[in-house]
């Protein structure tokens, strides 16, 4: 008996010990910075280590994996930034939640040189993305886009030059000719909204119209023939069952498994689905003639004159306000987003470089034969509203915009606007 | 001799009345200190308790009445019951009381014919079956709710599922039929999934009452020339009126706050957002710390409310039945 409660009592006493020795840190003396990442295939994870490496004993980079969702990631960053979290040395951060934590100041201000060593032969979107009242807040990363994925041979059965820019009306005729489905994100999500904003902005529209605004004096550019257009297409392709019938509860994935389906035709999705389809031929779940078919092209525009205001995504650097080794972040930062890291993260995790070095990598062209389209896009690419307040209107959107097939140019507009004044004003519920 | 007599009794009665109340004296010191010893029992667990339900609620009342986002510090404002006031007006928030009040009736009342069926099946089992039916009718209750949510989202999923497949052949259901596309199929399947999960709970505990229901009465009835169902409504019945209102209360309180199923399937979408649903999304999703809290507040003075009605209705006081 005896023997036992000496035995329970070493092995407390070693995992206590343990415990400590684990919140002591590495005990090598070089400071942890604690990079608070999205997760991935693994690339952060080895670009924090070779970062450790230049290092060379200055300071080690620590991964801590956030939430899968953005918006769950949002969530936790906000609220341990809100506590003053010290631990908050770096966060991956998606570019629409940014001004709602460099508002209140939970961003570390980025010094002037390295702003300017940041942002050279960054793309135009991902450095829109980055700043918030005309400061840069967060260091560029990785940046995705959306494209326009098609079936070659559907494309040519329909009649379609897709050397050329086509608009959603020409996908919505040729969808209802040849008796395919159109894949698009109607689910009740933040996909919902991408949809909503490059339909919006691809007609010169913005949803948010002064983003620098207080909740209460934020104004909406839905009751606009942009908006009225935006709800026009998603309506049509909704009430005919052009998406077919999964169109509600339509993510991403969704989407990708719809177009290589029997009845795939064109889609609307992010670069992933080129290395998932990849792979799905690799594993012999999906026939190489289903890769071969595959075209790209840059996302499809609302009117034929205008060029397509493209979704804007991916991934920033934010150094927490409340770090205690803010300098330190911020030259590991620099050492994240270098262009051989970020072609590195796009070849081998699919995710595209925010600096246009990145996109003359053989290797990233190997990977991804549609990169300079995907370059391309970013350039013309349009973040979704920048506001403090982006959650309340992003959820708003997709109270009034949801199904896709209950959307009416003449009543979704002002539906959506009145809903979302008045969440912004603190008179409803969201 | 009468008088003698008399004193005699007198005298007897005397030290009888001194007897009880040194017993008195005696039966009331140990009660006090079998009291104490109670306190000190049950002090630290009462304490901690204290700590862990009443200061949050305390915390979440004074919170809701602050206009109060965690990101942006700077606007905390003391604005009273105008948090209360922007809720009871909001059509959104009796929305989501109506579907957590239809999905609490629906599956309590489902629930309790059904675990009342598997409760009388598992009281009459052979008692050699008795304890594998027993395990058998648990084994949905062990299993996880996120991990039985996700099993029914991914059974009637239009991408994953297998039920379209399956029941094609009944009417309604078709490859084409998208569950979570529309509010009445995707309450059917939330309603669904909480009664696969829970019935045997509610079934467990009314077998537990079965069994106390004495046979004789049973048997007297039976003898006086009762029915089956007249048995069952005049003996077994009222015998466990307790059990089933615990049963009752357990559930209604239980499924008054459902969120897991809500959260994995629909996310709230299709007008399925339940008022536990409604406090996360403004607390968590919208940061709106005095908004959510009020919401919360809300919701536990409904659970308040029911735990009140279910014990005016059912009429029992289980003080009694402990016999004090």
């Amino acid at each position: 008996m005896r023997r036992r409660t000496r035995l329970v009592g070493t092995v407390l006493a070693l995992a206590v010990a343990g415990g400590l020795a684990a919140c002591g840190g590495s005990g090598s003396g070089a400071p942890t910075l604690t990079w608070y990442i999205n997760p991935d295939d693994g690339g952060q994870a080895q670009i924090a280590s070779e970062c450790t490496e230049a290092a060379d004993g200055a300071y080690t980079i620590e991964t801590s994996v956030l939430p899968r969702d953005a918006s769950a990631q949002r969530e936790q960053l906000a609220r341990r930034l809100a506590a003053k979290d010290s631990s908050i040395d770096l966060m991956s951060l998606d570019p629409p939640f940014i001004p709602e934590v460099a508002e209140p100041g939970f961003l570390a201000p980025i010094p002037e040189d390295v702003q300017e060593r940041v942002t050279q032969d960054v793309v135009a979107g991902a450095l829109a993305g980055a700043t918030w009242k005309g400061e840069l807040v967060t260091v560029p990363f990785w940046a995705n886009t959306q494209l326009l994925w098609y079936r070659k041979s559907v494309a040519a059965a329909a009649g379609l030059d897709m050397t050329q820019p086509v608009t959603w009306d020409q996908l919505i005729d040729a969808v209802r000719t040849q008796d395919v489905y159109l894949a698009v994100q109607g689910i009740k999500s933040e996909s919902l909204t991408v949809w909503i904003n490059a339909l919006v902005s691809s007609s010169g529209g913005e949803i948010v119209e002064n983003p620098t605004a207080d909740a209460a004096e934020v104004e909406l550019g839905l009751e606009t023939d942009a908006g009225r257009e935006a709800a026009r297409i998603m309506g049509t392709i909704g009430k005919e069952g052009l998406a077919g019938p999964g169109l509600p509860t339509e993510d991403e994935n969704a989407s990708l498994s719809v177009f290589q389906g029997d009845k795939g035709s064109f889609m609307v999705n992010w670069p992933f689905v080129w290395s998932a389809t990849k792979a799905g031929v690799e594993d012999g779940t999906l026939d190489q003639s289903l890769l071969d078919d595959i075209g790209w092209a840059i996302y499809p525009r609302v009117d034929a004159q205008t060029p397509a205001g493209t979704p804007y995504g991916g991934i920033n650097l934010g150094v927490g306000a409340y770090s205690e080794h803010t300098d330190l972040a911020f030259e590991a930062a620099e050492c994240i987003v270098t262009p051989e890291h970020q072609a590195y993260y796009f070849a081998a995790n699919g995710n595209p470089a925010s600096n246009t070095d990145a996109y003359e990598d053989p290797q990233v062209l190997e990977a991804f034969p549609m990169a300079p389209v995907i370059r391309e896009s970013l350039e013309q690419a349009v973040p979704r509203p920048q506001t403090p307040y982006y959650n309340d209107v992003s959820i708003g959107l997709q109270e009034t915009w949801h199904p896709p097939s209950s959307v009416s140019p003449d009543s979704t507009p002002q539906r959506s606007t009145d809903f979302i004044t008045a969440v912004l004003r603190g008179e409803r519920l969201l | 001799m009468t008088t003698e007599a008399t004193r005699e009794r007198g005298r007897r009665r005397g030290a009888g009345d001194d007897a009880d109340k040194q017993a008195r004296a005696a039966h009331s010191e140990r009660t006090r200190a079998e009291a104490r010893l109670g306190w000190y029992l049950a002090g630290p667990a009462f304490v901690i308790m204290l700590a862990v339900t009443l200061y949050p609620i305390l915390q979440a009342f004074y919170d809701s009445l602050f206009r109060y986002r965690l990101t942006t510090p700077d606007d905390r404002a003391f604005i009273g019951v105008e948090n209360y006031w922007v809720i009871l007006r909001d059509g959104f928030f009796w929305q989501s009381v109506a579907v957590t009040v239809l999905i609490t009736l629906v599956t309590v009342v489902v629930e309790l014919i059904l675990g009342f069926a598997l409760a009388l099946v598992m009281h009459r089992a052979i008692r050699r079956l008795r304890g594998l039916l027993r395990t058998a009718i648990l084994v949905p209750y062990g299993i996880i709710t996120v991990v039985s949510a996700f099993a029914w989202f991914y059974a009637f999923d239009i991408n994953s599922g297998y039920i379209n497949h399956w029941f094609g052949w009944v009417p309604g259901i078709s490859t084409d039929l998208n569950w979570f596309a529309q509010t009445g199929t995707s309450l059917f399947v939330i309603i669904a999934s909480e009664i696969w999960k829970t019935t045997p709970f509610i079934s467990l505990l009314l077998l537990s009452g079965l069994a106390q229901v004495p046979s004789d009465l049973e048997e007297a009835a039976e003898v006086d020339g009762a029915t089956a169902w007249q048995r069952f409504r005049r003996v077994i019945i009222p015998n466990m009126k307790a059990a089933i209102m615990v049963a009752v209360l357990f559930r209604a309180l239980d499924a008054f706050r459902i969120f897991d199923n809500v959260f994995i399937m629909t996310n709230g979408a299709n007008g399925t957002t339940v008022l536990s649903l409604l406090a996360y999304k403004t607390s968590i999703g919208r940061l709106e710390i005095g908004l959510g809290s009020a919401i919360s507040v809300l919701l536990f003075l409904c659970v308040i409310l029911i735990c009140w009605v279910a014990i005016k209705l059912f009429k029992v006081d289980l003080a009694s039945a402990r016999g004090e």
